[in-house]
């Protein structure tokens, strides 16, 4: 007790194993009228960072030196009482980020008209839905007219048409001249709207620089993780292949096993073996394939899932007319995509040795999980070769 | 941390505010609403009044102090106000994590807002007190003017603990637990349910003399019940004290306000 009031700070007594340095090292700085935009993984610091801008969280070395206002969006309607009415938390929260009473009934009608609150603004605010308690916080706090302002995460959470209408507000806010610092994980409003980007991770500055340039290799370095991840996966699954033939319990894998399928791997044109491939790359799906005794009647084929479960493409041998007439020993079979056009999202393959009637010999569901990146914003989950073509008249740059 | 104090005097419209929102938030949805900020101090002294009437009667001293409901509210209603002020000052600053952690909000408008809220349901409360002044036909009271004083000087002492009491449950949750308690034992060695005299002969007395509530009690008394003039030596001697205390405490406060946020 003694300690902890005389002392500077409390508990700096605690042990390096029981702190966590959250961040170290982070300097850069803003200039007015800039847009700065925050990414990283999670747990990176970015909440932490904007809390000590914010000011609530002290660092513990370092300091922050800012001009003007701030107002943060961090959490919206974080004062709210849920007792009390919409108009009523309207002003006890004005009051809170730093508004005069008289200040907030000018803006009122404002604050209600942008929130899309008139008909219940007289209801206590426990009856509000999310949406609409994020829409009147969001409304508060942006009338405080700062000049600067802190954004974390905010519009990952309304519907389509509010965060519209937050950008449009934001956009409003950089016409303005006024300095704001976004925290998100939507790495396009980052590459297109702000002026520069900051990519942390674990605490520290990785990146800093033009937006495109620091988006591009954050979401390089994302693409290598998930491939090791999928790779650890995959070889997961080799093992259980490696264990010999399925009890028919296990339902990724059934067949009589006349031809076995011992390993299937995804490769890229240079035959290295991938699991995160850009729309448009080629692949190859290559089977090692086994029959301990002649077999006369087969037929190969192969599947392609979404992670819903949505098959996208799915072929076979018979399908396609080829005739069997022999197969024993070893062997391997290609199965050549020269583009895949599949877009953004984690699919899964099937691959499968059976016979012309579909008598499966070895079937094997979800063998491998591979990782598509598309970073043209298309939707959907197929990309047709295509082009556009317009008529006289309409010009482009 | 003057400068801070006077902040805290800036302040002033967002306490406002956020009394308002407490005393409104708290009997909204209720049937009888404010009418709870009468009934809670009347039905408390119906309870102890039926009980020292009727299960432990008086004796010795006791039996001096004629009415005893009236007597005994002089010194209820001004401890409901303090006891409710420190036992909510060691959970106000966790109710209201998010304002601290996610608003640069100032921390001490907290405990401010949990003094002067309870400072309402006591204002609330005194109609009933006057009341019963009328109804008891007590002869005219020369000192009343003294009561705002006496108000005040409770106020600040309040305000003193509720700060350290703050600050420091964050730290330490513990300090609501033992605070209830303590709190109860603080109620029975203050003399609202018995005059002060009949602890004239005992050993113990100066205890009570140490006891700033005793005090902020017996001036109360003094001046509502008896219609005297309470002692002001010790009447001064409290408003120095309580002074003080708030500046120590304030200064205590100051100096944890920058770990509330991660520890709270």
């Amino acid at each position: 007790m003694k300690s902890l009031i005389l002392g500077g700070t409390p508990f700096s007594g605690l042990k390096s194993s029981e702190t966590f340095k959250a961040m170290d090292d982070v300097t850069f700085e803003v200039e007015q009228g800039e847009m700065i935009g925050i990414i990283g993984s999670n747990g990176a610091g970015k909440s932490t960072l904007l809390k000590i801008l914010v000011g609530t969280t002290k660092p513990t070395s370092g300091t922050i030196t800012s001009a003007g206002k701030i107002s943060a969006l961090i959490e919206l309607g974080a004062g709210f009482h849920p007792e009390i009415t919409g108009r009523e938390n309207i002003f006890v929260n004005g009051i809170m980020l730093g508004l005069s009473k008289k200040e907030i009934s000018e803006k009122y009608d404002e604050i209600v008209r942008f929130a899309e609150l008139e008909d219940f603004i007289e209801s206590p605010v426990k009856t509000y839905s999310s949406g609409m308690y994020m829409r009147l916080g969001f409304s508060v706090a942006i009338n405080v007219n700062p000049d600067i302002l802190l954004i974390d995460e905010v519009l990952a959470v309304g519907d389509e048409a509010f965060v519209h209408k937050c950008i449009d507000k934001i956009n409003n806010f950089k016409r303005r001249k006024k300095t704001i610092v976004i925290v998100t994980h939507s790495l396009d409003v980052v590459a297109t709207m702000c002026d520069r980007a900051i990519w942390l991770e674990k605490g520290k500055v990785e990146k800093i620089g033009e937006p495109k340039m620091v988006v591009g290799a954050y979401r390089l370095d994302v693409g290598r993780r998930e491939e090791g991840e999928l790779a650890e996966r995959h070889a997961g699954r080799k093992l259980e292949i490696d264990a010999g033939p399925g009890d028919g319990k296990d339902r990724r894998r059934w067949g009589t096993r006349e031809i076995e399928i011992e390993e299937v791997s995804l490769r890229d044109q240079t035959g290295e073996e991938r699991f995160v491939y850009e729309s448009g790359e080629p692949l190859n799906i290559v089977m090692k394939i086994k029959a301990k005794e002649k077999v006369e009647d087969f037929a190969f084929g192969i599947g392609i899932f979404s992670s819903e479960g949505v098959c996208c493409y799915g072929t076979n041998t018979q399908l396609e007319n080829y005739q069997a007439r022999m197969f024993s020993g070893t062997g391997s079979v290609t199965f050549r995509i020269d583009s895949l056009n599949l877009l953004d999202g984690t699919y899964s393959l099937d691959v499968a040795a059976h016979k012309k009637d579909g008598y499966p010999y070895d079937y094997h569901r979800s063998i491998c999980t591979f990782r598509m990146t598309s970073d043209c914003g298309d939707t959907g989950i197929f990309r047709p070769a295509h082009v556009w073509d317009f008529s006289r008249g309409i010009e482009w740059e | 941390m003057f400068e801070n104090l006077k902040n805290a005097y800036n302040y002033r419209a967002l306490i406002q505010s956020l009394v308002v929102r407490e005393l409104k938030a708290r009997y909204r949805g209720s049937v009888l609403g404010f009418f709870w900020s009468f009934l809670n101090p009347l039905l408390l002294l119906l309870v102890y009044t039926v009980v020292f009437t009727f299960f432990l009667p008086q004796r010795g001293a006791m039996d001096e102090i004629q009415p005893y409901a009236l007597f005994l509210f002089t010194g209820l209603l001004p401890w409901t106000w303090f006891s409710t002020s420190l036992l909510e000052s060691a959970s106000v600053m966790s109710v209201n994590a998010n304002l601290i952690q996610k608003i640069l909000f100032p921390a001490e408008v907290l405990p401010f807002v949990n003094v002067f809220t309870n400072l309402c349901h006591f204002v609330l409360g005194l109609p009933i007190l006057f009341a019963f002044l009328i109804i008891f036909s007590k002869p005219f009271l020369p000192y009343l003017f003294l009561f705002p004083l006496i108000m005040l000087i409770q106020m600040i002492f309040t305000l003193a603990l509720t700060l350290l009491i703050s600050s420091l449950s964050v730290h330490f949750r513990d300090i609501r637990d033992i605070l209830a308690n303590l709190l109860t034992l603080w109620f029975f060695t203050t003399p609202i349910i018995y005059p002060i005299q009949i602890m004239d002969n005992s050993k113990l007395r100066f205890l009570f003399d140490l006891n700033p509530m005793t005090h902020i009690v017996l001036a109360y008394q003094d001046v509502l019940y008896h219609g005297r003039l309470p002692s002001m030596l010790k009447l001064s001697c409290m408003a120095l004290f309580s002074i003080i205390a708030f500046l120590i405490c304030y200064a205590i406060f100051d100096r944890l306000r920058d770990t509330f946020a991660e520890e709270v």
